[in-house]
Protein backbone atom coordinates (compact mmCIF):
# COMPACT_ATOMS: atom_id res chain seq x y z
CA UNK A 1 0.00 0.00 0.00
CA UNK A 2 1.42 3.45 -0.78
CA UNK A 3 1.92 5.19 2.84
CA UNK A 4 2.10 8.82 0.94
CA UNK A 5 0.35 11.49 3.40
CA UNK A 6 0.03 14.89 2.08
CA UNK A 7 2.86 16.25 3.92
CA UNK A 8 5.04 13.59 2.56
CA UNK A 9 4.46 15.43 -1.09
CA UNK A 10 4.35 18.83 0.34
CA UNK A 11 7.97 18.68 1.78
CA UNK A 12 8.93 16.93 -1.52
CA UNK A 13 7.37 20.07 -3.90
CA UNK A 14 8.65 22.49 -1.30
CA UNK A 15 11.81 21.50 -2.02
CA UNK A 16 11.58 21.40 -5.94
CA UNK A 17 9.92 24.84 -5.56
CA UNK A 18 13.37 25.84 -3.38
CA UNK A 19 15.21 24.72 -6.07
CA UNK A 20 13.77 26.93 -9.09
CA UNK A 21 13.37 30.00 -6.91
CA UNK A 22 16.20 31.69 -4.53
CA UNK A 23 13.35 33.48 -3.31
CA UNK A 24 11.45 30.41 -1.56
CA UNK A 25 12.04 30.22 1.97
CA UNK A 26 10.61 28.30 4.61
CA UNK A 27 10.00 28.70 8.56
CA UNK A 28 9.45 26.31 11.00
CA UNK A 29 8.62 26.33 14.89
CA UNK A 30 10.86 23.32 16.04
CA UNK A 31 8.33 20.66 13.94
CA UNK A 32 10.23 20.93 11.00
CA UNK A 33 10.79 17.20 10.34
CA UNK A 34 7.27 16.55 10.90
CA UNK A 35 5.95 18.91 8.86
CA UNK A 36 8.31 18.34 5.96
CA UNK A 37 9.86 21.76 5.64
CA UNK A 38 12.80 20.50 6.84
CA UNK A 39 13.35 18.89 3.45
CA UNK A 40 14.15 22.75 1.85
CA UNK A 41 17.75 22.56 3.57
CA UNK A 42 18.63 19.71 1.01
CA UNK A 43 18.45 22.23 -1.51
CA UNK A 44 19.81 25.64 0.68
CA UNK A 45 19.99 25.24 4.50
CA UNK A 46 20.14 28.84 4.36
CA UNK A 47 16.52 28.94 3.03
CA UNK A 48 15.39 26.92 6.36
CA UNK A 49 14.62 29.56 9.42
CA UNK A 50 14.57 27.69 12.77
CA UNK A 51 12.01 30.07 14.50
CA UNK A 52 11.83 27.78 18.08
CA UNK A 53 8.81 27.46 19.80
CA UNK A 54 7.28 30.62 19.10
CA UNK A 55 4.61 30.31 16.73
CA UNK A 56 3.67 34.42 16.93
CA UNK A 57 7.16 35.67 16.04
CA UNK A 58 7.53 33.33 13.56
CA UNK A 59 4.04 34.65 11.42
CA UNK A 60 5.21 38.46 12.10
CA UNK A 61 8.71 37.52 10.58
CA UNK A 62 7.49 35.74 7.71
CA UNK A 63 5.18 38.69 6.58
CA UNK A 64 8.52 41.04 7.43
CA UNK A 65 10.31 38.56 4.59
CA UNK A 66 7.66 38.65 2.34
CA UNK A 67 7.43 42.55 2.50
CA UNK A 68 11.04 41.96 1.22
CA UNK A 69 9.73 39.91 -2.11
CA UNK A 70 10.33 36.32 -0.33
CA UNK A 71 7.67 33.92 -0.63
CA UNK A 72 7.45 32.55 2.43
CA UNK A 73 6.40 28.56 3.75
CA UNK A 74 5.34 28.79 7.53
CA UNK A 75 5.04 25.49 8.93
CA UNK A 76 3.80 24.21 12.25
CA UNK A 77 1.24 21.91 13.22
CA UNK A 78 -2.13 23.26 12.09
CA UNK A 79 -3.17 23.78 15.64
CA UNK A 80 -0.55 25.73 16.76
CA UNK A 81 -0.41 27.64 13.27
CA UNK A 82 -3.86 28.94 13.37
CA UNK A 83 -4.68 29.45 16.83
CA UNK A 84 -1.45 30.27 18.38
CA UNK A 85 -0.83 33.04 16.02
CA UNK A 86 -4.26 33.93 15.07
CA UNK A 87 -4.11 37.89 15.92
CA UNK A 88 -0.45 38.07 13.66
CA UNK A 89 -2.18 36.22 10.88
CA UNK A 90 -4.96 39.07 10.84
CA UNK A 91 -2.74 42.11 11.60
CA UNK A 92 -0.16 41.22 9.68
CA UNK A 93 -0.44 38.37 6.84
CA UNK A 94 -4.11 38.59 5.97
CA UNK A 95 -4.69 42.72 6.98
CA UNK A 96 -1.39 43.53 3.73
CA UNK A 97 -2.38 40.59 1.76
CA UNK A 98 1.18 39.21 2.33
CA UNK A 99 2.93 36.60 0.25
CA UNK A 100 3.05 34.32 3.52
CA UNK A 101 1.65 30.26 2.54
CA UNK A 102 0.72 29.34 5.81
CA UNK A 103 1.27 24.97 6.17
CA UNK A 104 -0.91 23.59 8.92
CA UNK A 105 0.47 20.35 9.06
CA UNK A 106 -0.94 16.97 10.87
CA UNK A 107 -4.38 18.77 10.80
CA UNK A 108 -7.53 17.02 12.21
CA UNK A 109 -8.54 13.91 14.52
CA UNK A 110 -5.94 12.16 12.73
CA UNK A 111 -2.86 14.28 14.83
CA UNK A 112 -3.26 10.74 16.55
CA UNK A 113 -2.17 10.09 19.72
CA UNK A 114 -1.12 13.31 21.23
CA UNK A 115 -4.69 14.19 21.38
CA UNK A 116 -7.29 16.75 21.80
CA UNK A 117 -4.72 19.88 22.20
CA UNK A 118 -2.89 18.79 19.16
CA UNK A 119 -5.87 18.24 16.92
CA UNK A 120 -6.72 20.77 14.47
CA UNK A 121 -10.36 20.44 14.03
CA UNK A 122 -11.04 24.47 14.36
CA UNK A 123 -8.30 25.79 11.80
CA UNK A 124 -11.02 26.09 8.55
CA UNK A 125 -13.16 27.75 9.52
CA UNK A 126 -10.89 30.47 11.60
CA UNK A 127 -8.86 30.49 8.49
CA UNK A 128 -11.68 31.29 6.03
CA UNK A 129 -12.71 34.34 8.01
CA UNK A 130 -10.16 36.08 7.25
CA UNK A 131 -10.23 38.24 4.13
CA UNK A 132 -7.54 37.79 1.60
CA UNK A 133 -7.18 34.54 2.02
CA UNK A 134 -7.41 31.24 0.57
CA UNK A 135 -7.92 27.77 1.59
CA UNK A 136 -7.02 24.72 0.30
CA UNK A 137 -6.94 21.27 1.92
CA UNK A 138 -5.89 18.44 -0.76
CA UNK A 139 -6.66 15.04 -0.81
CA UNK A 140 -4.17 13.11 -1.43
CA UNK A 141 -0.70 13.21 -3.26
CA UNK A 142 -1.42 13.92 -6.62
CA UNK A 143 -3.51 16.51 -5.65
CA UNK A 144 -1.10 17.93 -3.05
CA UNK A 145 1.87 18.49 -5.46
CA UNK A 146 -0.77 20.98 -7.76
CA UNK A 147 -2.30 22.67 -4.40
CA UNK A 148 1.45 23.47 -2.89
CA UNK A 149 2.02 24.63 -6.99
CA UNK A 150 -0.90 26.70 -7.13
CA UNK A 151 -0.11 28.33 -3.48
CA UNK A 152 3.05 29.15 -4.80
CA UNK A 153 1.93 30.75 -8.53
CA UNK A 154 -0.90 32.68 -5.98
CA UNK A 155 0.63 36.22 -5.02
CA UNK A 156 -1.31 36.38 -1.63
CA UNK A 157 -2.08 34.68 1.74
CA UNK A 158 -2.78 31.00 1.36
CA UNK A 159 -3.52 28.17 3.85
CA UNK A 160 -2.79 24.86 3.37
CA UNK A 161 -4.34 22.65 5.62
CA UNK A 162 -1.96 19.21 5.62
CA UNK A 163 -2.37 15.52 6.81
CA UNK A 164 0.00 13.05 8.37
CA UNK A 165 -3.21 10.29 7.45
CA UNK A 166 -1.46 8.02 5.15
CA UNK A 167 -4.12 7.84 2.23
CA UNK A 168 -1.81 7.17 -0.76
CA UNK A 169 -3.17 8.52 -4.20
CA UNK A 170 -6.62 7.72 -4.51
CA UNK A 171 -7.90 10.21 -6.80
CA UNK A 172 -7.03 9.81 -10.89
CA UNK A 173 -3.63 11.89 -11.27
CA UNK A 174 -5.70 13.18 -14.49
CA UNK A 175 -8.42 15.34 -12.31
CA UNK A 176 -8.05 18.32 -13.20
CA UNK A 177 -7.17 20.83 -10.04
CA UNK A 178 -7.94 24.46 -10.23
CA UNK A 179 -8.21 26.92 -7.26
CA UNK A 180 -11.87 27.83 -6.11
CA UNK A 181 -13.59 24.84 -8.67
CA UNK A 182 -14.79 21.87 -7.47
CA UNK A 183 -14.14 18.20 -8.39
CA UNK A 184 -17.37 15.81 -9.25
CA UNK A 185 -15.74 12.75 -8.19
CA UNK A 186 -18.69 10.53 -8.95
CA UNK A 187 -22.56 10.68 -9.83
CA UNK A 188 -24.75 9.89 -7.63
CA UNK A 189 -28.64 9.31 -7.36
CA UNK A 190 -30.28 11.47 -4.85
CA UNK A 191 -27.52 12.01 -2.55
CA UNK A 192 -24.65 13.63 -2.92
CA UNK A 193 -21.63 13.79 -0.31
CA UNK A 194 -19.17 16.35 -0.64
CA UNK A 195 -15.92 16.69 1.19
CA UNK A 196 -12.58 17.57 1.45
CA UNK A 197 -8.64 16.05 2.77
CA UNK A 198 -7.40 13.07 3.75
CA UNK A 199 -10.88 11.82 4.72
CA UNK A 200 -12.20 12.12 1.46
CA UNK A 201 -10.40 8.66 1.28
CA UNK A 202 -12.93 7.31 3.35
CA UNK A 203 -15.76 9.37 1.77
CA UNK A 204 -14.82 7.68 -1.47
CA UNK A 205 -14.96 4.41 -0.16
CA UNK A 206 -17.87 4.66 1.64
CA UNK A 207 -19.88 5.08 -1.46
CA UNK A 208 -18.18 2.45 -2.73
CA UNK A 209 -19.36 0.15 -0.22
CA UNK A 210 -22.72 1.91 -0.66
CA UNK A 211 -22.80 1.05 -4.27
CA UNK A 212 -22.30 -2.67 -3.77
CA UNK A 213 -25.58 -2.68 -1.64
CA UNK A 214 -27.34 -0.98 -4.72
CA UNK A 215 -26.92 2.37 -3.03
CA UNK A 216 -25.44 5.16 -5.76
CA UNK A 217 -24.60 8.31 -4.19
CA UNK A 218 -22.32 11.41 -5.68
CA UNK A 219 -19.08 12.48 -4.49
CA UNK A 220 -17.70 16.14 -4.54
CA UNK A 221 -14.11 17.08 -3.72
CA UNK A 222 -14.09 20.89 -2.30
CA UNK A 223 -10.22 21.41 -1.98
CA UNK A 224 -11.29 25.14 -1.87
CA UNK A 225 -13.14 25.64 1.35
CA UNK A 226 -12.41 29.53 0.22
CA UNK A 227 -13.45 30.63 -2.64
CA UNK A 228 -15.88 28.20 -2.39
CA UNK A 229 -17.20 26.96 -5.34
CA UNK A 230 -20.59 28.12 -5.27
CA UNK A 231 -21.53 27.34 -8.59
CA UNK A 232 -21.47 23.92 -7.58
CA UNK A 233 -23.11 23.79 -4.57
CA UNK A 234 -26.09 25.61 -6.16
CA UNK A 235 -26.07 22.75 -9.31
CA UNK A 236 -25.82 19.95 -6.57
CA UNK A 237 -28.93 21.67 -3.94
CA UNK A 238 -30.86 21.60 -7.47
CA UNK A 239 -29.81 18.03 -8.38
CA UNK A 240 -29.89 16.31 -5.36
CA UNK A 241 -32.45 15.57 -2.82
CA UNK A 242 -30.05 15.33 -0.02
CA UNK A 243 -26.28 16.93 0.44
CA UNK A 244 -24.07 15.81 3.11
CA UNK A 245 -21.15 17.40 4.31
CA UNK A 246 -18.25 15.21 5.68
CA UNK A 247 -15.12 16.56 6.93
CA UNK A 248 -12.60 15.70 9.90
CA UNK A 249 -13.61 19.24 11.32
CA UNK A 250 -15.92 20.99 13.47
CA UNK A 251 -19.61 20.99 12.13
CA UNK A 252 -18.79 24.79 12.71
CA UNK A 253 -17.36 26.77 10.56
CA UNK A 254 -16.05 24.34 8.09
CA UNK A 255 -17.69 22.77 4.56
CA UNK A 256 -20.54 22.20 6.07
CA UNK A 257 -21.02 25.83 7.33
CA UNK A 258 -20.04 26.94 3.73
CA UNK A 259 -22.56 24.89 2.14
CA UNK A 260 -25.34 25.81 4.42
CA UNK A 261 -24.86 29.17 4.05
CA UNK A 262 -24.67 28.88 0.02
CA UNK A 263 -27.90 26.50 -0.06
CA UNK A 264 -29.64 29.25 2.54
CA UNK A 265 -28.86 32.16 -0.06
CA UNK A 266 -29.64 30.56 -2.96
CA UNK A 267 -33.44 31.41 -3.16
CA UNK A 268 -33.56 32.09 -6.80
CA UNK A 269 -32.63 28.21 -8.25
CA UNK A 270 -35.06 25.61 -7.85
CA UNK A 271 -34.02 24.27 -4.70
CA UNK A 272 -35.61 20.77 -3.30
CA UNK A 273 -32.34 19.24 -1.03
CA UNK A 274 -31.79 19.28 2.72
CA UNK A 275 -28.14 19.59 4.04
CA UNK A 276 -26.82 16.97 6.56
CA UNK A 277 -23.39 17.85 8.41
CA UNK A 278 -21.01 15.06 9.53
CA UNK A 279 -17.76 15.78 11.03
CA UNK A 280 -16.63 16.91 14.86
CA UNK A 281 -20.24 17.85 16.68
CA UNK A 282 -19.01 21.06 19.00
CA UNK A 283 -16.26 18.88 20.90
CA UNK A 284 -12.81 17.82 20.93
CA UNK A 285 -10.94 15.06 20.08
CA UNK A 286 -8.99 12.64 22.47
CA UNK A 287 -6.00 10.16 22.41
CA UNK A 288 -6.21 7.18 20.35
CA UNK A 289 -4.51 5.78 16.81
CA UNK A 290 -6.01 8.13 13.63
CA UNK A 291 -7.96 5.21 12.20
CA UNK A 292 -9.52 4.77 16.11
CA UNK A 293 -10.30 8.27 16.23
CA UNK A 294 -12.16 8.33 12.66
CA UNK A 295 -13.91 5.09 13.61
CA UNK A 296 -15.04 6.61 16.70
CA UNK A 297 -16.22 9.90 15.30
CA UNK A 298 -17.80 7.86 12.65
CA UNK A 299 -15.27 9.21 9.97
CA UNK A 300 -14.28 6.32 8.97
CA UNK A 301 -15.47 4.58 5.74
CA UNK A 302 -18.19 2.40 7.82
CA UNK A 303 -19.28 4.50 9.66
CA UNK A 304 -20.04 7.13 7.25
CA UNK A 305 -21.39 4.20 4.89
CA UNK A 306 -24.13 3.17 7.82
CA UNK A 307 -24.66 6.55 8.40
CA UNK A 308 -25.23 7.46 4.58
CA UNK A 309 -27.06 4.41 4.34
CA UNK A 310 -30.01 5.46 6.88
CA UNK A 311 -30.21 8.78 5.50
CA UNK A 312 -30.17 7.95 2.14
CA UNK A 313 -33.25 5.46 2.94
CA UNK A 314 -34.95 8.53 4.50
CA UNK A 315 -34.44 10.74 1.59
CA UNK B 1 21.40 67.77 10.83
CA UNK B 2 22.83 70.03 13.80
CA UNK B 3 21.96 69.68 17.25
CA UNK B 4 19.94 72.73 17.65
CA UNK B 5 18.35 72.25 13.96
CA UNK B 6 16.98 68.62 15.40
CA UNK B 7 15.69 69.75 18.62
CA UNK B 8 13.54 72.83 16.59
CA UNK B 9 12.56 69.73 14.18
CA UNK B 10 11.15 68.02 17.19
CA UNK B 11 9.01 70.60 18.36
CA UNK B 12 7.82 71.08 14.76
CA UNK B 13 6.95 67.58 14.92
CA UNK B 14 5.03 68.63 18.24
CA UNK B 15 3.24 71.36 16.39
CA UNK B 16 2.14 69.65 13.46
CA UNK B 17 0.65 66.86 15.12
CA UNK B 18 -1.28 69.13 17.77
CA UNK B 19 -2.74 70.94 14.54
CA UNK B 20 -3.15 68.01 13.06
CA UNK B 21 -5.28 66.46 15.52
CA UNK B 22 -7.01 70.14 16.57
CA UNK B 23 -10.15 70.01 19.02
CA UNK B 24 -12.55 68.53 19.85
CA UNK B 25 -11.65 64.44 18.60
CA UNK B 26 -9.78 61.80 20.64
CA UNK B 27 -6.22 61.39 19.19
CA UNK B 28 -2.85 59.63 21.08
CA UNK B 29 -1.52 62.22 22.28
CA UNK B 30 0.47 61.33 24.55
CA UNK B 31 2.26 58.48 22.78
CA UNK B 32 2.60 60.78 19.90
CA UNK B 33 3.95 63.49 21.85
CA UNK B 34 6.76 61.60 23.41
CA UNK B 35 8.62 60.12 20.77
CA UNK B 36 8.95 63.39 18.83
CA UNK B 37 12.82 63.51 19.67
CA UNK B 38 13.15 60.11 19.22
CA UNK B 39 11.68 59.98 15.73
CA UNK B 40 13.17 62.99 14.24
CA UNK B 41 16.76 61.68 15.69
CA UNK B 42 15.86 58.16 13.85
CA UNK B 43 14.83 59.84 10.42
CA UNK B 44 17.14 63.06 10.25
CA UNK B 45 20.49 61.43 11.78
CA UNK B 46 20.34 58.18 11.66
CA UNK B 47 18.47 56.81 8.74
CA UNK B 48 19.41 56.55 5.10
CA UNK B 49 16.10 57.54 3.90
CA UNK B 50 14.03 59.93 1.76
CA UNK B 51 11.73 60.59 -0.26
CA UNK B 52 14.06 59.78 -3.48
CA UNK B 53 15.64 56.16 -2.33
CA UNK B 54 12.42 55.39 -0.30
CA UNK B 55 11.21 52.48 -3.02
CA UNK B 56 15.34 51.36 -2.89
CA UNK B 57 15.89 48.04 -1.73
CA UNK B 58 18.71 48.88 0.26
CA UNK B 59 17.40 52.09 1.71
CA UNK B 60 16.73 52.07 6.00
CA UNK B 61 13.55 50.97 7.17
CA UNK B 62 11.59 52.31 10.38
CA UNK B 63 8.82 50.26 11.72
CA UNK B 64 6.39 51.60 13.80
CA UNK B 65 5.60 48.74 16.41
CA UNK B 66 3.80 51.19 18.87
CA UNK B 67 1.05 52.18 16.32
CA UNK B 68 -0.96 54.32 17.99
CA UNK B 69 2.36 56.64 18.18
CA UNK B 70 1.64 56.87 14.05
CA UNK B 71 0.43 60.27 13.58
CA UNK B 72 4.05 61.64 14.39
CA UNK B 73 5.75 59.36 11.72
CA UNK B 74 2.90 61.10 9.47
CA UNK B 75 3.94 64.58 9.84
CA UNK B 76 7.81 63.45 9.72
CA UNK B 77 6.92 61.80 6.23
CA UNK B 78 5.28 65.02 5.19
CA UNK B 79 8.05 66.90 6.44
CA UNK B 80 10.42 64.16 4.20
CA UNK B 81 7.19 65.39 0.98
CA UNK B 82 6.04 61.76 1.29
CA UNK B 83 2.60 62.72 2.54
CA UNK B 84 1.45 66.04 1.64
CA UNK B 85 1.28 68.45 4.44
CA UNK B 86 -2.48 69.40 3.93
CA UNK B 87 -3.40 65.55 3.87
CA UNK B 88 -2.45 65.21 7.50
CA UNK B 89 -5.83 67.21 8.43
CA UNK B 90 -7.46 63.86 6.96
CA UNK B 91 -6.42 61.19 9.91
CA UNK B 92 -8.78 59.01 10.79
CA UNK B 93 -11.49 60.27 8.81
CA UNK B 94 -13.52 57.69 6.25
CA UNK B 95 -11.29 56.72 3.45
CA UNK B 96 -8.14 58.43 4.55
CA UNK B 97 -4.77 57.33 3.77
CA UNK B 98 -3.66 58.18 6.90
CA UNK B 99 -5.96 55.28 9.08
CA UNK B 100 -5.70 55.59 13.02
CA UNK B 101 -2.69 52.43 12.91
CA UNK B 102 -0.39 51.63 10.56
CA UNK B 103 -1.46 50.35 7.15
CA UNK B 104 1.53 49.42 5.01
CA UNK B 105 -1.20 49.13 2.03
CA UNK B 106 -2.59 52.35 2.13
CA UNK B 107 0.00 54.67 3.26
CA UNK B 108 3.15 55.31 1.64
CA UNK B 109 6.58 55.31 4.04
CA UNK B 110 5.00 52.67 5.83
CA UNK B 111 6.20 49.72 6.19
CA UNK B 112 4.33 47.47 8.07
CA UNK B 113 0.83 46.49 10.00
CA UNK B 114 0.58 47.37 13.59
CA UNK B 115 -1.30 48.46 16.09
CA UNK B 116 -2.34 45.21 17.91
CA UNK B 117 1.08 45.36 19.99
CA UNK B 118 3.59 43.32 20.37
CA UNK B 119 4.60 42.48 16.35
CA UNK B 120 7.03 45.07 14.87
CA UNK B 121 10.29 43.27 16.12
CA UNK B 122 9.54 39.93 14.45
CA UNK B 123 8.29 41.97 11.57
CA UNK B 124 11.53 43.86 11.34
CA UNK B 125 13.24 40.55 12.06
CA UNK B 126 11.99 39.07 8.47
CA UNK B 127 12.76 42.06 6.84
CA UNK B 128 16.27 42.10 8.55
CA UNK B 129 17.05 38.37 7.78
CA UNK B 130 15.57 39.02 3.86
CA UNK B 131 17.84 41.45 3.39
CA UNK B 132 20.88 38.92 4.83
CA UNK B 133 19.53 36.79 2.16
CA UNK B 134 19.77 39.42 -0.41
CA UNK B 135 23.22 40.80 0.73
CA UNK B 136 21.53 43.89 0.93
CA UNK B 137 23.11 46.21 3.47
CA UNK B 138 20.23 48.56 6.04
CA UNK B 139 19.78 48.79 9.32
CA UNK B 140 15.94 48.84 10.72
CA UNK B 141 14.80 51.04 13.52
CA UNK B 142 11.76 49.93 15.40
CA UNK B 143 10.47 52.22 17.94
CA UNK B 144 7.90 50.32 20.30
CA UNK B 145 5.90 51.50 23.58
CA UNK B 146 7.13 50.70 27.65
CA UNK B 147 3.68 49.33 27.72
CA UNK B 148 4.40 47.11 24.97
CA UNK B 149 7.01 45.48 27.00
CA UNK B 150 4.19 43.61 28.66
CA UNK B 151 3.44 41.26 25.13
CA UNK B 152 5.01 37.62 25.39
CA UNK B 153 5.59 38.24 21.28
CA UNK B 154 8.48 41.24 22.06
CA UNK B 155 10.51 38.90 24.41
CA UNK B 156 10.09 35.92 21.28
CA UNK B 157 11.31 38.64 18.63
CA UNK B 158 13.87 39.58 20.93
CA UNK B 159 15.33 36.32 20.91
CA UNK B 160 15.46 35.84 17.52
CA UNK B 161 17.07 38.62 16.94
CA UNK B 162 19.76 37.77 18.84
CA UNK B 163 19.72 33.74 18.08
CA UNK B 164 20.84 35.38 14.69
CA UNK B 165 22.83 38.37 14.99
CA UNK B 166 20.90 40.53 13.86
CA UNK B 167 23.10 43.73 14.39
CA UNK B 168 21.58 45.96 12.09
CA UNK B 169 18.51 45.75 14.23
CA UNK B 170 17.88 48.64 16.29
CA UNK B 171 14.86 48.77 18.80
CA UNK B 172 14.10 51.65 20.79
CA UNK B 173 12.15 51.80 23.94
CA UNK B 174 9.43 54.89 24.59
CA UNK B 175 10.11 54.69 28.32
CA UNK B 176 6.96 57.41 28.83
CA UNK B 177 5.92 55.15 32.04
CA UNK B 178 2.16 55.72 31.03
CA UNK B 179 0.20 53.08 29.25
CA UNK B 180 -3.47 53.73 28.14
CA UNK B 181 -4.96 52.77 31.64
CA UNK B 182 -2.38 53.82 34.31
CA UNK B 183 1.34 53.64 35.23
CA UNK B 184 2.64 51.22 33.49
CA UNK B 185 4.88 49.87 36.46
CA UNK B 186 1.89 50.08 38.48
CA UNK B 187 -0.17 47.87 35.77
CA UNK B 188 2.21 45.08 35.02
CA UNK B 189 6.27 45.83 36.00
CA UNK B 190 8.37 45.92 33.21
CA UNK B 191 11.88 46.71 34.94
CA UNK B 192 14.78 46.21 35.07
CA UNK B 193 14.44 46.90 31.43
CA UNK B 194 18.28 47.46 30.56
CA UNK B 195 19.02 43.95 32.08
CA UNK B 196 16.20 41.84 30.24
CA UNK B 197 17.54 43.72 27.00
CA UNK B 198 20.78 42.53 27.90
CA UNK B 199 20.03 39.05 29.02
CA UNK B 200 18.33 38.74 25.84
CA UNK B 201 21.82 39.16 24.26
CA UNK B 202 21.11 42.56 22.94
CA UNK B 203 23.10 45.52 23.42
CA UNK B 204 21.21 47.91 25.90
CA UNK B 205 21.48 51.79 26.43
CA UNK B 206 19.59 53.94 28.51
CA UNK B 207 19.17 57.89 27.31
CA UNK B 208 17.21 60.88 28.10
CA UNK B 209 14.82 60.21 25.13
CA UNK B 210 14.13 64.29 25.11
CA UNK B 211 18.18 64.81 24.91
CA UNK B 212 19.10 64.76 21.32
CA UNK B 213 23.00 64.61 21.43
CA UNK B 214 22.38 61.65 23.95
CA UNK B 215 19.63 59.85 21.71
CA UNK B 216 22.09 60.71 18.75
CA UNK B 217 25.16 58.93 20.03
CA UNK B 218 22.97 56.06 21.45
CA UNK B 219 21.93 55.76 17.63
CA UNK B 220 25.84 56.44 16.18
CA UNK B 221 26.24 52.76 18.39
CA UNK B 222 24.87 51.09 15.44
CA UNK B 223 27.89 52.01 13.42
CA UNK B 224 30.56 50.33 16.03
CA UNK B 225 30.97 46.73 15.15
CA UNK B 226 29.18 44.01 16.87
CA UNK B 227 27.31 41.34 16.47
CA UNK B 228 24.26 42.35 18.94
CA UNK B 229 21.36 44.37 17.78
CA UNK B 230 20.83 47.45 19.76
CA UNK B 231 18.07 48.79 22.09
CA UNK B 232 17.86 52.13 23.46
CA UNK B 233 15.83 52.67 26.74
CA UNK B 234 14.89 56.30 26.02
CA UNK B 235 13.13 57.79 29.11
CA UNK B 236 10.90 60.08 28.12
CA UNK B 237 7.64 62.20 29.54
CA UNK B 238 4.32 61.07 28.61
CA UNK B 239 2.25 63.82 26.22
CA UNK B 240 5.48 65.96 26.58
CA UNK B 241 5.12 69.41 25.47
CA UNK B 242 1.47 69.98 26.31
CA UNK B 243 1.01 70.43 29.92
CA UNK B 244 -1.92 69.04 30.13
CA UNK B 245 -1.07 65.52 29.07
CA UNK B 246 2.02 65.30 30.36
CA UNK B 247 2.59 62.65 32.77
CA UNK B 248 -0.65 61.15 32.97
CA UNK B 249 -2.32 57.81 31.23
CA UNK B 250 -5.21 60.90 30.76
CA UNK B 251 -3.37 61.94 27.36
CA UNK B 252 -3.28 58.57 25.97
CA UNK B 253 -6.12 58.73 24.07
CA UNK B 254 -7.94 62.44 24.96
CA UNK B 255 -9.92 65.09 23.30
CA UNK B 256 -8.55 68.86 23.88
CA UNK B 257 -11.01 71.95 24.04
CA UNK B 258 -10.66 74.66 21.87
CA UNK B 259 -9.87 76.40 24.69
CA UNK B 260 -7.05 73.80 25.62
CA UNK B 261 -5.70 73.47 22.00
CA UNK B 262 -5.01 77.25 21.47
CA UNK B 263 -2.75 76.59 24.70
CA UNK B 264 -1.39 73.83 23.54
CA UNK B 265 -0.20 75.50 20.82
CA UNK B 266 1.06 78.25 22.75
CA UNK B 267 3.14 75.97 24.68
CA UNK B 268 5.01 74.32 21.91
CA UNK B 269 5.12 77.61 19.80
CA UNK B 270 7.31 79.01 22.99
CA UNK B 271 9.92 76.11 22.17
CA UNK B 272 9.87 77.23 18.22
CA UNK B 273 12.59 80.01 17.25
Amino acid sequence: MDKTATRDVYGKILMELAGKDRDVVAMDCDLGRSTRSFNITEVDPQRFIEMGIAEQDMISTASGMASMGKIVFVNSFAVFITGRAFDQIRQQVSLPNANVKICGSSAGLTQGPDGATHQSVLDVSLMRSLPNMTVIVPADGNQTEKAVLAAYNIKGPIYLRLSRYQTGNFLSEDLKFEVGKAQIIREGEKVVLVSYGSVLKNVVDASDILAETGVSVGVVNFHTIKPVDRGVIEELAGNYKLVISIEEHSIYGGLGSVVAEVMAENGETEQHSRLVRIGIKDTFGESGTADELLRKYGLDAEGIAERVGQLCEEA
Amino acid sequence: MKTGDLEQKSWQVRLKLVEMFSHGKAHHFGGSLSCAEILTCIYFHAMNYSRENMDEPGRDRFIMSKGHSVPSQYVILSMLGIIPEDELRTIKRLGTRLQGHPDMRKTPGIEACTGSLGQGLSFANGVALAGRMDSLKFKVYVLAGDGEMQEGQVWEAAMTASHYKLNNICVVVDRNRYQSQGEVDGMMGIEPLQKKWESFGWRAVKVDGHNIPEVCKALDIMDTGNDKPLAIIADTVKGKGVSLFENTYKGHNAVLSEEQYVQAKKEIGEKLR
